[in-house]
Parts: C-alpha cells; sequence; structure tokens
C-alpha cells in the first residue's frame, strides 16, 4: 500500500491553518510533534466518561482508568519489546527519566568510576551526568564527534574501561539528525561490564526500537515527540537494575508501608512513580502508539528520509547554504546556516511566511561551540509532512537570504 | 531639532506604508544594514545587553546634555529594532530620554508581532538605554 499522506494530515486539524496569511508549513517535529484527532479524542473521553484517579479506588471509574494506563503500560512493552511490563515507568519525560537513572546511581558510582557519555549529546543528557560527578567525585568522559556530526569511535577502548559505571547516549541527535552505531557502542560498554542508557527522544517517533535486541540497561522515550501528550515520559530499565537504584521521589504510591520514621517502598514499577501519575498524558500517549503503528513506524521512517533527502539536496542550491551535521546516516533534521545570515533572523522571517522551525542551539550548545557556530536553523520532519511543505519552505527561504543580504 | 514624540511619529508614518509584515520587516532589516556599526574593538562583553536571544551591544557616551548612541548586533533584525530606538533616542537630552515615552511601539504594532522572548529582547534594549540616559544625566 502507498504512504497516504493526505489522508495522515487529515487526522492533524492544527495543520490547517494559516499563519500570518500563508498556509502553515509545520517543519519544528524534532522540537515537539503535533497530535492526531485520535489522541485528542483519547484524552477527552478520558475526562467525559472515566476521570479518576488511579490504584486507589475501589470504585468502578478509578478501575476504569487503572486499566487504561495499565493497558497502555503493556502496550509500551510491546512497542520497545521489553520483558515485563513491570519495567515500563512513566515519568514526566526524558529529562525525568534520566535525571532519575542518574541520582539512582549515585548509590552505586564510586570515585574512581567514570561516565562516559557523546559530544552530540542535548544538555539533559549531559547536565544530570555532571550532577552526578559532581556528588560521587566519578570522572565525566565523552566520546568525540567529527566534522561531519558522526561519533569517532576510534580510541573508543581508552574512553569506555574496566572503570566505565556508565555509558549514555543517544540514539539520534536532536541537533543534527546523526544515527549514532548504538550497536557497536553497546558492545564495548558491555564487554567492560559498564551499565549502558540511550536517549531516545528522537528514535521513538521515526525509528524502530528493540531493547532486548539492543541488550541496552536503560532507554527512554518522550511522548509528546511521538504525537502524543506533553509532560510524559517513558522509563524502560532492565528489572535487575532498576531493583538496585534508590528511587528518585518520594510520595505517595511509590511506598509499600510508611510510618513516621521509616517507609518500605514499592515494588516496580511503582517505586519510581510517586505521586498521582500523568493519566490523561498515558491514555493519550496510547492512543498515539496505536496511531504510529497503524501507519507503521517502517514506512513513516521512510517518507521522512525521502523528505530529508528531498530537502537537502534542493537547499543545497541555495547560495551560501551549509549543512550542519552532514552523515550519511541521518534522520529526519536538516540542520543549516546561510552564510551572511544569522539563524534567528531566517526563522523570523520564515515564521512571516507561514514555516514554523527552530533557530539557535536546541540544546546543544557543546555541538555548537564545536562547530564554532552559535546556532542553527533547524528544519525537522514527521509522519505528515510533504513535498509541497519543502517547495514552500525553500522558496520562503530563499525570500529570507535576499531580505537579509 | 526634532523630539523624541516627532521622531516617534516620523517613524509610526514610514511603517504606515507598508501594509505587509514583511514589508515592515524589510524595513527594519534596512534600517539594521544602514545603521552604522560599532567599531570591532568595541564590541567587548560589557557593553552586551542583558536579555537579548542575539547579540547586541550597545554604547552611551554625553555630549553636552544629549545622549549619544552607537550599538550592533549579530542579527540583522535585532540590529534593525536598536536602529529604530536609536533614530528615537540619539543626540537626545539625556534626562528626557530617561523618562520618555515609547509609544510608536505599540503604534507600529511592533512588540505584538515579536515572540515573546524578541519582544522581551526589545524591552530590555529600551531599558538598557534608559539606564544610560539616567546615569548620565546631571
Amino acid at each position: 500500500m502507498s504512504y497516504d499522506v493526505q489522508s495522515i494530515r487529515q487526522q492533524f486539524p492544527i495543520l490547517n491553518q494559516k499563519i500570518h496569511g500563508r498556509p502553515l508549513v509545520y517543519l519544528d517535529n524534532a522540537a515537539t510533534a503535533q497530535k492526531p484527532i485520535a489522541v485528542i479524542d483519547a484524552i477527552s473521553n478520558y475526562y467525559l466518561n472515566y476521570n479518576a484517579n488511579v490504584h486507589r479506588g475501589v470504585h468502578t471509574l478509578s478501575q476504569r482508568a487503572t486499566d487504561a494506563i495499565e493497558a497502555v503500560r503493556e502496550e509500551v512493552r510491546a512497542h520497545i519489546n521489553a520483558e515485563e511490563s513491570a519495567e515500563i515507568i512513566f515519568t514526566q519525560g526524558i529529562t525525568d527519566s534520566i535525571n532519575t537513572i542518574a541520582f539512582g546511581m549515585g548509590a552505586v558510582v564510586s570515585k574512581e568510576q567514570n561516565i562516559v557519555i557523546t559530544a552530540i549529546e542535548h544538555h539533559s543528557n549531559i547536565v544530570p551526568w555532571q550532577m552526578l560527578c559532581k556528588r560521587t567525585g566519578a570522572e565525566l568522559r565523552h566520546l568525540p564527534m567529527n566534522e561531519h556530526g558522526e561519533l569517532v569511535l576510534e580510541g573508543i577502548e581508552e574512553i569506555i574501561d574496566e572503570n566505565t559505571a556508565m555509558v549514555a547516549f543517544n540514539h539520534i541527535s536532536n541537533a543534527l539528525g546523526t544515527i549514532n552505531p548504538v550497536e557497536a557502542i553497546l558492545e564495548h560498554a558491555e564487554k567492560v561490564g559498564a551499565w549502558t542508557l540511550i536517549d531516545g527522544a528522537q528514535s521513538g517517533p521515526h525509528a524502530k526500537v528493540d531493547v532486548r535486541a539492543w541488550n541496552v540497561d536503560f532507554f527512554t522515550l518522550s511522548s509528546h515527540k511521538m504525537y502524543g501528550p506533553t509532560g510524559l515520559g517513558v522509563l524502560y530499565g532492565k528489572r535487575e537494575k532498576l531493583e538496585v537504584l534508590p528511587p528518585f521521589q518520594g510520595g505517595g504510591e511509590m511506598i509499600a508501608t510508611v510510618t513516621l520514621e521509616e517507609s518500605t517502598y514499592a515494588g516496580l514499577p511503582h517505586k519510581f512513580e510517586a505521586g498521582t501519575p500523568h493519566i490523561e498524558g498515558i491514555i493519550g500517549f496510547g492512543a498515539a502508539l496505536k496511531y504510529i503503528n497503524e501507519i507503521g513506524i517502517k514506512a513513516i521512517a521512510a517518507h521522512e528520509k525521502k523528505l530529508l533527502k528531498y530537502s537537502t539536496v534542493e537547499c543545497s542550491k541555495i547560495d551560501g547554504f551549509k549543512v550542519i551535521g552532514d552523515s550519511k546516516n541521518k534522520a529526519s533534521v536538516l540542520s543549516f546556516i546561510v552564510d551572511g545570515t544569522h539563524p534567528y533572523d531566517i526563522g523570523v522571517l520564515l515564521d512571516q511566511q507561514g514555516v514554523a522551525v527552530r533557530t539557535g542551539q536546541h540544546c546543544t550548545q557543546p555541538i555548537m561551540d564545536a562547530f564554532c557556530i552559535d546556532g542553527t536553523v533547524r528544519a525537522s520532519f514527521a509522519m505528515y509532512n510533504t513535498k509541497k511543505e519543502i517547495d514552500l519552505f525553500k522558496a520562503a527561504l530563499e525570500k529570507s537570504i535576499t531580505m537579509l543580504r | 531639532m526634532t523630539t523624541i514624540k516627532q521622531r516617534q511619529e516620523e517613524l509610526v508614518k514610514e511603517f504606515e506604508f507598508f501594509d505587509e509584515w514583511m514589508d515592515k520587516y524589510h524595513h527594519i532589516i534596512e534600517m539594521g544594514k544602514s545603521l552604522n556599526a560599532l567599531p570591532e574593538q568595541k564590541k567587548n562583553d560589557n557593553l552586551l545587553v542583558q536579555g537579548c536571544q542575539s547579540k547586541v551591544w550597545l554604547h552611551a557616551e554625553k555630549s553636552g546634555e544629549n545622549i549619544l548612541f552607537q550599538a550592533d548586533a549579530d542579527a540583522i533584525i535585532a540590529k534593525g529594532i536598536i536602529a529604530m530606538l536609536i533614530d528615537v533616542f540619539n543626540n537626545q537630552p539625556a534626562k528626557e530620554v530617561a523618562v520618555a515615552n515609547l509609544g510608536f511601539i505599540e503604534e507600529i504594532g511592533l512588540k505584538d508581532h515579536l515572540s515573546p522572548t524578541r519582544a522581551n529582547g526589545l524591552m530590555s534594549m529600551i531599558k538598557q538605554m534608559k539606564f544610560y540616559a539616567l546615569a548620565l544625566t546631571d
């Protein structure tokens, strides 16, 4: 069956509007994706019909809400092929997921050890590890990148060594779109017995993930980048790893017994889910997952790959256009600068023409420093973008450049 | 000599000429391009206006009772905006700059048309200019 982008677009009513009198061309999907009707309906349906707190009530609505979020937990498990649904923890997002692990590892990391990240991480996969290293005295190391925005694996055995406690890296770079050599890095980490965490912020919407095939210890997803609601993330962890980590936050739901002196913690996944969870978010995310699977992640990725290739080829014809991050293995992100222009100016003028992009450092200041630039313009694609939109984007970009030079 | 108020009225008139915001932006960009650039050696971090997304350098000095501004920015729209402000404030009595009411921003619709972070940047520029003016008032 061919990929019917027009019928997909009909499921995203927000796309059908004008911005400053021009049709909206939404190319800021790496920041957040738009939501299909199925997601919006699922959230409405929850509030219209079965809003209640979960896991506590004996009444029917509470049972229904509990069943609904637990069903999503199971769908997430199946989606990433985890062994059991208790290994799926709902968090506030990827930042929260990574902080949960980095905090917990404070109990198991010593100052002789080191933590390895990479040169192309989002700040949310840098700062929590810097904080862990500060607390424990462990050393923070990173895998370097080359001028194409690709990780350099030569010398990896000197960086990931027998003292490495954790290797944490992203599957796909949000700023550059580089798809990292996950298997090769995991292999080195496994060899020395280091724990591993993969930031899947950009894998969720663009790639098939199998955590057991990877044999990764921790993996994180972001709902809102996968056409689901904001404020919700997923933390997957292998049971034996999650069990040795202390909880990040204390409160309701995460306890087994509480006296005024001492508490014992609940089992997985509740140990890491203090407080009332983001119930509507989880239910909406379930609908988003279902929608992604109906279209098929491989079909989506293939469509986006065409858009990326087309936009890269077309925009490269523009005088002074320079792609930042030109790895051969890329997903869905066209990050660029244009000679003689500032990214902010391009962003403002594109917006005036209805085109939404991200400008700046994309929460990846070390990458921008490495390329010696202040920032880039980033166009990022999703399942509903079209070739025609790339043409509109390119025309708007050319007009902006003419005005700015 | 034109007053701060008159200069604002002139600016509003200039912008009324354009119906489309793309054209207004074009005008802002042209103002940015024609602003005399600050010499490189003057672009030090002390002159950076805090609170702007792009880098904006602002220098002020006194000439008699009046205040003279020089500015630059790495992004051209920001430079155009500071050029507009300089157009209004340059070589005006410092004590008047410090208390001036900038109605033209509303009238042009500039603030509504900027993203919130950029609108904050605009407010930061104005604040910095008034701060200099206050400091240079006898």
